[in-house]
């Protein structure tokens, strides 16, 4: 029989295995994890929130980086004259640096009806698509913003994922193409120039988003973007593959193409319409490619469990009045989805007035062409074939 | 205050009572919830079904072939990432010992300015100091201009985007952890040993090779580690000085995380790293024979 006393006193082997012991038990807490995930897509039902915009004159508002006029310009910034005009302060935060970062950054507190401490943000369309069909997103009252319905282009105003414009509304829109220092190289014209022109090998960019760069992939392989088959995808990936592995493509990108533009490591790109202007000089052009191009936009949302959906509502019907509208595209040079915005804009920016980068007619923006929406196994399998070329 | 004298207990009664052990509760603690935890979640993770997705949710197959499937595919991933991470770790052997070897021996009452100016880069954060290689290095920069004119590069050739950029980065980003481990064990090997060994005729490089290095072992091999374990999980070099055939198994972990959200996947090649790297420093530091190094 052991001595009594010595149950007190603390031995190493005592210690080591009481430590195990709850060692084990706290580690079987990361058991949860054995039964797998549930899906993402959430009942809206149970994830409502009441609004306090009566009471709280604020809202939080996320977008892309260089997307609204500076903010800080005393009296010339159209977010300040929202602020004076309605009382209501904006937390306006760029981190939307591409739409796969920012989804993953939202994605565990949306699939778990937590709030992301945003009343808004703008994403692009296959991800605003994605985002509505898991119900992450509310509907919006469209009698708080006339603006809307009477200004914005006929084009913009029924997308197949949101019909009506019941969940989302674009901030901007703009065209995915080529854009090439015309002071280094010769005009690069077509999408097949930028994969295969001796004088541009490694001096080429494309976007990482799979999307952006898969349509003009596609194109080459003489498939319809909007409608094609896995065997068309596959080998649209193979010729990328093959531009990757001859050195042609230096490497993938997000909106940071701007620099390796800018410091001359590039020469030509697959790039956004509205960022040339950003780049300053005349040497920067860009252009539709032979191929086609593509049109998109930014749509702004109010996620699941914002508290401000009526203040957001204020501020999305502010910018679309056709002025407010100018102003912004005077600025940011993307394609503006209102109407009448380009009679405002002589006293903004007279060279913008007939711009077709920011006022394209509507026959134009039809010729432009969209991505076949996916399901999401199909959106899965595509990513990693496209990813498995970024990633060599 | 009054002064209590403090209880008397000498190191004997302290060991028989096994206090001491209670000291290491909160760093088992810590290691529990921030290491075990999330090990045996990542473990789990690793095994679901890669044929869910995020949006539908996974489930718990014990899926073990997603081991299998992921060495074969990121084979030459892995492949390139141990490569980069050893040639990384060798330069910065080469370069970190003479640097500690000076700093401890010759440097007189520079020493602390010196180990300071070895500190100095961590001021700045991780991602200025590789972006700012990108800058040095960029196609119509000074440095690529330079060797193009004393045709050590090709006309045609580049530095940024290439492996060299890649290497260069690692090395530099790492070039510290290598350098601070040497520095602290030549800094306590007796001089009088070296100058014994001189005494018994042997040549001064005799008398680095037989004690000065066999001294510096402890440090050579804890500074190897340091650089070569997170050496082969960086991908921010490979990101920001590379391209996609450059891109390192971080990149690929990164890319399954969080942009593919292909979470067994991802869990997979984690644990694989970890495994490998963990397999590799066991076999490494047997052969180095540490039994010294604590």
């Amino acid at each position: 029989m052991p001595d009594p006393r010595e149950r007190r006193h603390l031995s190493r082997r005592g210690f080591v295995q009481g430590a195990s012991l709850s060692a084990f038990a706290l580690g079987g807490s990361g058991l949860l994890s054995a039964c797998g995930t549930s899906g993402a897509k959430v009942d809206q039902d149970e994830c409502r929130s009441t609004d306090k915009s009566d009471s709280e004159q604020q809202l939080a508002f996320s977008n892309w980086p260089l997307y609204i006029d500076p903010i800080k310009a005393k009296n010339t910034s159209t977010l300040e004259a929202f602020e004076q005009e309605t009382g209501i302060t904006v937390d306006y935060t760029a981190d939307v640096n591409d739409n796969d970062g920012f989804y993953a950054k939202v994605a565990p507190q949306l699939s778990e009806c937590k709030s992301t401490g945003r009343d808004a943000f703008a994403l692009t369309d296959w991800m605003a698509a994605r985002m509505i069909d898991l119900g992450w997103i509310q509907e919006l009252d469209h009698d708080n913003m006339p603006n809307v319905d009477a200004n914005l282009l006929d084009w913009f105003k029924t997308p197949a994922w949101d019909p009506d414009r019941k969940y989302s509304v674009p901030w901007q829109a703009g065209m995915t193409g080529i854009c090439y220092n015309s002071k280094l190289v010769d005009p690069v014209e077509s999408f097949e120039d930028l994969l295969t022109r001796p004088d541009l090998k490694g001096k080429v960019t494309v976007l990482s988003e799979m999307r952006d760069t898969m349509i003009f992939m596609l194109l080459l392989q003489g498939a319809d973007p909007e409608d094609f088959t896995s065997q068309e995808y596959s080998a649209a990936i193979g010729e990328l593959k093959s531009a990757v592995d001859s050195g042609q493509i230096r490497r993938f990108t997000g909106n940071d193409y701007i620099d390796d533009l800018k410091s001359g490591n590039v020469v030509a790109c697959e790039s956004w319409s509205g960022d040339v202007s950003q780049l300053g000089g005349d040497n920067f052009k860009w252009v539709k490619p032979s191929e086609g191009f593509a049109v998109w936009a930014d749509n702004m949302m109010v996620p699941n469990l914002a508290t401000h959906k009526a203040n957001v509502e204020k501020l999305i019907d502010f910018y679309y009045q056709p002025k407010v509208a100018a102003q912004l595209a005077a600025w940011n040079y993307y394609v503006c989805p209102v109407r009448d915005a380009a009679d405002h804009m002589a006293e903004f920016d007279k060279s913008a007035v007939d711009n077709p980068l920011i006022f394209p007619d509507e026959q134009e923006l039809d010729a432009g062409i969209d991505f076949m929406p996916l399901d999401s196994g199909q959106d899965k399998e595509y990513q990693q074939q496209f990813n498995e070329v970024q990633s060599g | 205050m009054s002064q209590r004298p403090a209880p008397v207990v000498d190191g004997e009664t302290a060991r028989r009572r096994g206090y001491g052990w209670l000291l290491l509760v909160p760093g088992m603690l810590w290691l529990v919830v921030f290491f075990l935890i999330p090990t045996v979640q990542l473990f789990f993770t690793s095994l679901y079904d890669p044929s869910g997705s995020y949006e539908l949710g996974y489930a718990m197959t014990w899926h073990f072939q997603n081991y299998p499937d992921a060495v074969r595919d990121n084979f030459d991933l892995f492949v390139r990432s141990f490569l980069y991470a050893g040639i990384t770790t060798f330069v910065c052997l080469l370069l970190a010992y003479p640097l500690a070897y000076a700093i401890a021996f010759k440097s007189g009452r520079w020493k602390n300015f010196l180990l300071v100016l070895v500190i100095a880069p961590f001021f700045t954060s991780f991602l200025l100091r590789t972006l700012s290689w990108s800058a040095i290095l960029s196609d119509q920069g000074v440095v690529t201009s330079l060797l193009k004119s004393v045709a050590i590069l090709p006309e045609d050739g580049r530095l940024l985007a290439t492996p060299v950029a890649v290497i260069a980065g690692l090395i530099y980003n790492f070039l510290p952890f290598m350098t601070l481990p040497l520095y602290a064990s030549l800094d306590k090997v007796d001089p009088r040993l070296i100058e014994a060994a001189g005494d018994l005729y042997s040549s001064p490089f005799t008398g680095f090779r037989k004690v000065t290095v066999p001294l510096s072992m402890p440090g050579v091999v804890s500074g190897t580690l340091l650089t070569f374990i997170p050496a082969c999980g960086d991908y921010i070099n490979a990101e920001l000085l590379g391209t996609t055939r450059q891109y390192m198994i971080g990149n690929r972990i990164q890319a399954a995380f969080l942009r593919e959200r292909d979470y067994p996947v991802a869990a997979t090649l984690s644990l694989l790293l970890m495994l490998v790297v963990v397999a590799m420093v066991v076999v490494y530091v047997r052969r180095a024979g540490t039994e010294k190094l604590v």
